[in-house]
């Protein structure tokens, strides 16, 4: 595909593109933010959501309405779009498609593991799974006791198997395992995501390239801030590191050894593009760190927009769209619970 | 000139701005008697307000909400296969309160009556699952007493064979320790839908390490899914296993695939037994549904009596609301101001509504009416009717005309039909399509009622066009004598006959005239003659140059109508009259040469005389020469083209430029008097360039017209030969359709063809006649 893909590209993807350019022009605007936050009632929301592309999936809610169904109805409608995009694409998209909901994949085993190990439902966390990451036998995963026979039983069938090479042991699963198996799937997902894009060749690989060596270093910086103080050793710790990325591999060394927060924010205040989001944040501390990292994330995703004749586009949606959702579950939780003065907190505005 | 009648339909409606206060007790009947009447665009005063800070915000949630249990009775409707019948009810009308308590209970009602017979369907389920499991596990379990075969060593080989008889002698030889309650071979009965089964297998075979045995058989009804009502193929079940924690291990995978299981138990007697316990209670049980099913019928068939007229209700309370959000409240808060457009003639139709309104309502005040001044250009707003409603459609979809602007649809009314016509010619293919309109035209008050599809709708619509276009089809085709493409002898015989017996088979050469000409259209005789189609080509070239300048001219002599409707001489000095001078200088004068060639006879070569016209214009024009003086008159209108197109460009951006300074200079020094008159002589350039005058802006916009013209009349004359171009093109097609394939191919052919010549049609009015004049910047 290298260097004709303009010449080629609209033959198959052409269509899809422009469907979600479509898509992203009826993403929330700063000024229907505004508006949203302005809401008194979460029936406020509704209304105004209902002159957005939300509007279909919302206006036969009954009334007394709670943040979950505001939420599911949203994601209904980026479900939708997806399973709309992935029935027209054809290959090498589909694949790229298909790529994009692996992520959404490791959480819901996850989330469904640590249920079972917590004695929940699994009724109940089937209903908190991401419906993008679900697959067949999702709900067995209860069934199972340990990593070995979490794979022999399910995932095998899954296209998370390879990525589960790595973490197969015997070990019972407990919390700290799990997190581990999160993490290590997670690389695994990134890297193969990471090698598929450069196959791909073009201005795919580009702006890939870009958006997951971002996401490769935010959970890089990530797990060496939740890893400090618990018994992980600096070794394992940096086999979490995904293998690419701005960060690999000098800073990777650097992040293993850290100790306290601000140990973390000198190795990244050494990278420019990561200088900016730290000089933001007071010393010592990390709550507003999730938010500049997403602000810088949905910057990145907008300029993907920027180019044609490439794949990139399909993934800045879906992204933009989580977050939107993201921002639109903030909102009403605010506005639902009377929490008016902390709306601005964590939402980020996308355009 | 100007006592002239007043256009109604050449121009848009005359507008006025009139303000509304409207006390708050009136102000909803006033609102809903001015939208039945329909003549009062609203401007919204509250444009800066999101939604849900607008006055009546509640009341528009509550039609929301409305609108929203009306939209559940249609699904539950629907859903329940009863028809909502359209018999109007004569019922009086609800109040909008009445309605929502209504609706409620309505919706209550439902939702427990759904909820009943939703647990009474999952328990109707259950039952009819265990039959059915019953039955078919049972059936297992007995074929293995039955068919018991000598004891066997349990071995791998055994588990991984589905062969029926070795499992079937394994259960047996397995099943009594089972009974016994010892721990030994158990089983698991169940039922699962049908799609799940082979996923499940590998599951639990996998979860057991091969350890299990697996029997299915196809359940023979069909269940109902109580969340999608759709009905379900399901598969029984059995599974054979040891120990109890396989056990738990399958209870969870069958929990996880949604699977139910039912115990079933070994003795034949007691399973007789429980099958007829479940028979019976399913027999009760199936009863209790249908009744309540009929009693939710009922429900449903009542409120479907009323939907329709709920749902329209609803509608236009809400409508109602929207447009009150869209006033502004007095600082008393006693009543509101509306400002809105209405064309003059309605103003007392509209003051009858509002009185009418006042009084209704009781209300002590009276609904105050004036008329303002507005800076904003007004709406464009044309009467039709049913006939012309579809060519403004026409028009309107390139762009709404700017207010007053002079209106192409009149003209359209013929031109376009006729265009078509002229590119459609077949007065065979014309009667069809006639049929076809007349067919809509007929049943017109009945398919109006009725929802239609996108296709017939855009049929429908277009049906008073279709019945024009097919009649014009029939004249042209009686001219072109074309009937399917073969000629007839209509009117009289054919004015060539042969000069001897030997011509009559080829019909090419040996003709000669010998009476006068056939007397309407094409003569017939030139069907199949050698000269056929150099003949009917040079006639409809010259017939679509002369349709074209014509309609172009037309064109042009409109956008003289509008300046000077407008007032704007400097449109009428420095851009009509230089545009005609162009367009018939040049094609006016080809124009005049062809009918010249018509009427003489004359054997001139019009492609030599027009190319040597510019090429070199003072040769000798020898034998193309068509009258005296010619060669003189050929260099007079070069030159006079040539003059024209400076003419357009240049002096109007200048004295813009000069007027601009004029009046900017008149400001600085106080108004003038002359100043004055100058801006009402322009008023149109004045109140366009008023704020920023930006000279190089202006001249560029000049420059691009005059271009645009200039080379336009070339092309656009050119574009009007695809009425000869698609004629012919029509022709081929029809000749080859017919030959080879017969009724349905002629009727794919008369569509395409009507669709083609539609476009062209369409093509030709929006971009060759409405350039010359028309805005189409309104609203």
């Amino acid at each position: 595909m290298y260097g004709f893909e303009a010449l080629t590209f609209n033959v198959h993807a052409g269509y899809l593109e422009a469907i979600v350019r479509g898509h992203r022009a009826g993403l929330l605007t700063a000024a229907d933010y505004n508006n949203l936050c302005q809401c008194e009632t979460l029936d406020d929301i509704k209304m105004h959501l209902s002159a957005t592309e939300y509007g279909p999936y919302l206006q036969n809610e009954p009334s007394p309405l709670h943040t979950t169904t505001i939420v599911e109805k949203c994601t209904l409608k980026l479900v939708e779009d997806y399973k709309h995009m992935l029935c027209q694409a054809t290959e090498p998209l589909s694949t790229f498609l298909e790529y994009i909901t692996y992520g959404h994949m490791i959480d819901n085993v996850v989330l469904i593991v640590t249920g079972t190990l917590h004695e929940r439902d699994v009724q109940e966390l089937l209903e908190k799974c991401h419906p993008l990451g679900m697959f067949d036998s999702i709900a067995t995963l209860a069934v199972a006791q340990n990593m070995r026979e979490l794979y022999r039983l399910v995932l095998v069938d899954t296209p998370l198997a390879p990525y589960f090479s790595e973490c197969i042991t015997s070990e019972d699963l407990d919390d700290m395992n799990i997190e581990i198996m999160r993490n290590t799937l997670y690389k695994a997902y990134l890297e193969d995501f990471y090698r598929f894009c450069q196959k791909l060749g073009g201005a795919t690989a580009e702006i890939m390239s870009d958006l997951l060596s971002f996401e490769a270093d935010r959970r890089a910086v990530n797990i060496s801030i939740n890893s400090i103080g618990t018994e992980l050793t600096r070794d394992d710790r940096k086999k979490l590191y995904s293998n690419f990325g701005l960060l690999h591999p000098y800073g990777h060394e650097e992040l293993a050894v850290c100790e306290d927060i601000d140990q973390v924010r000198g190795v990244m205040e050494k990278y420019p593009p990561y200088q900016s989001i730290f000089s933001k944040l007071s010393y010592g501390e990390s709550q507003m760190l999730d938010k500049a990292f997403y602000e810088e994330e949905v910057k990145r995703l907008c300029l993907a927009f920027e180019q044609q004749f490439h794949y990139g586009v399909f993934f800045a949606y879906m992204r933009l769209r989580e977050q939107e959702i993201r921002n639109l579950m903030w909102i009403s939780e605010c506005v639902a619970q009377n929490q008016k003065s902390r709306v601005h907190d964590s939402v980020v505005f996308i355009f | 000139m100007d006592n002239l009648p007043p256009m109604d339909l050449m121009r848009s409606e005359k507008m006025s701005f009139v303000q509304l206060i409207i006390p708050v007790e009136s102000a909803h009947r006033a609102v809903s008697y001015l939208g039945e009447l329909g003549l009062l665009q609203f401007r919204d005063l509250n444009a800066d307000k999101s939604p849900f800070q607008r006055m009546f915000v509640n009341q528009v949630k509550r039609c929301a909400e409305m609108s929203r249990k009306l939209r559940f009775f249609k699904d539950q409707i629907s859903k329940a296969g009863l028809l909502s019948s359209v018999r109007p009810v004569t019922q009086p009308d609800v109040e909008l309160e009445e309605l929502e308590i209504q609706l409620a209970e309505h919706e209550n009602e439902l939702i427990e009556m759904n909820a009943n017979s939703e647990k009474l369907r999952q328990s109707y389920n259950e039952l009819l699952e265990f039959k059915i499991v019953l039955q078919k596990a049972g059936s297992f379990l007995v074929s293995s007493g039955t068919h018991a075969v000598s004891e066997r060593e349990l071995d791998e080989n055994v588990y991984s064979n589905d062969d029926y008889v070795d499992t079937a002698s394994l259960l047996e030889q397995e099943m009594r320790p089972g009974i016994s309650g010892q721990s030994g071979l158990r089983f698991i009965s169940g039922i699962i839908s049908k799609s799940k089964v082979l996923r499940f297998e590998r599951m639990l075979f996998r979860a057991m390490r091969g350890n299990m045995l697996f029997n299915q058989a196809p359940a023979d009804e069909e269940i109902m899914d109580p969340i999608s009502s759709e009905m379900v193929e399901k598969t029984v079940f059995v599974v054979f296993f040891s120990g109890e924690q396989a056990k738990s291990k399958i209870l969870k995978i069958c929990e996880a695939f949604g699977a139910s299981f039912y115990p079933v138990p070994e003795d034949i007697t007691k399973q007789r037994q429980i099958t007829r316990e479940v028979s019976s209670r399913l027999d009760e049980l199936e009863v209790t549904l249908d009744a309540g099913i009929r009693h939710r019928n009922k429900a449903l068939a009542s409120i479907g009596v009323h939907l329709v007229k709920w749902i329209s209700m609803v509608r236009r309370e809400k409508a109602v609301y929207d447009t009150l959000s869209m006033l502004n409240f007095d600082v008393t808060k006693k009543c509101l101001v509306g400002e809105g457009w209405c064309p003059i003639f309605a103003k007392a139709q509209l003051q009858a509504a509002l009185q009418r309104a006042t009084f209704d309502s009781n209300s002590q005040v009276g609904i105050i009416y004036h008329v303002m001044d507005a800076a904003e250009s007004p709406p464009t707003y044309f009467r039709t009717n049913k006939f012309t409603n579809a060519f403004q459609e026409i028009v309107d979809a390139y762009g709404v005309a700017r207010y007053q602007e002079s209106n192409p649809s009149v003209y359209t009314v013929i031109t376009f039909p006729f265009l078509f016509a002229v590119m459609f010619g077949d007065w065979g293919h014309g009667i069809c399509l006639l049929l076809g309109a007349l067919v809509l035209i007929a049943r017109e008050s009945k398919l109006g009622t009725q929802k239609l599809g996108s296709f017939m709708e855009m049929l429908y619509g277009g049906r008073y066009v279709l019945l024009l276009m097919s009649l014009f089809s029939i004249y042209c085709g009686l001219i072109y004598n074309e009937f399917f493409s073969v000629p007839y002898h209509i009117f009289g015989l054919s004015a060539y006959k042969c000069r001897d017996t030997t011509c009559s088979e080829a019909k090419t050469t040996g003709l000669v005239k010998y009476q006068d000409p056939y007397a309407f259209g094409v003569d017939p005789s030139w069907r199949g003659s050698r000269s056929e189609l150099p003949f009917l080509n040079s006639l409809k070239m010259k017939m679509s140059i002369l349709l074209g300048v014509a309609q172009m001219n037309m064109g042009i002599i409109l956008s003289y109508f509008n300046a000077r409707f407008f007032g704007s001489s400097l449109d009428i000095r420095y851009q009509f009259v230089p545009q005609i001078i162009f367009l018939n200088s040049l094609f006016g004068y080809l124009s005049l040469l062809i009918i010249i060639k018509w009427c003489t006879g004359s054997q001139a070569d019009l492609y030599h005389v027009m190319i040597y016209m510019f090429l070199s214009p003072t040769e000798d024009l020898g034998e193309n020469q068509l009258f005296w003086g010619q060669r003189p008159l050929q260099i007079i209108l070069l030159l006079l083209a040539m003059i024209a197109v400076p003419w357009m460009l240049f002096p109007k951006p200048f004295i813009l430029k000069r007027l601009h300074t004029e009046r900017f200079q008149g400001r600085t020094y106080g108004i003038l008097a002359t100043s004055e008159t100058d801006l009402e002589v322009e008023p149109d350039s004045a109140r366009h360039y008023d704020e920023d005058f930006n000279f190089s802006e202006v001249f560029v916009h000049q420059m691009i017209h005059s271009i645009e013209f200039v080379l336009g009349a070339v092309s656009n004359t050119a574009s009007y030969l695809r009425l000869w171009a698609l004629r012919y093109d029509n022709l081929v097609i029809r000749l080859v359709g017919l030959a080879m394939f017969a009724f349905a191919t002629a009727f794919i052919l008369l569509m395409m063809e009507t669709l083609s010549a539609f476009l062209h049609a369409l093509r030709l009015h929006w971009v060759e006649f409405q350039n010359k004049f028309y805005h189409g910047d309104g609203f």
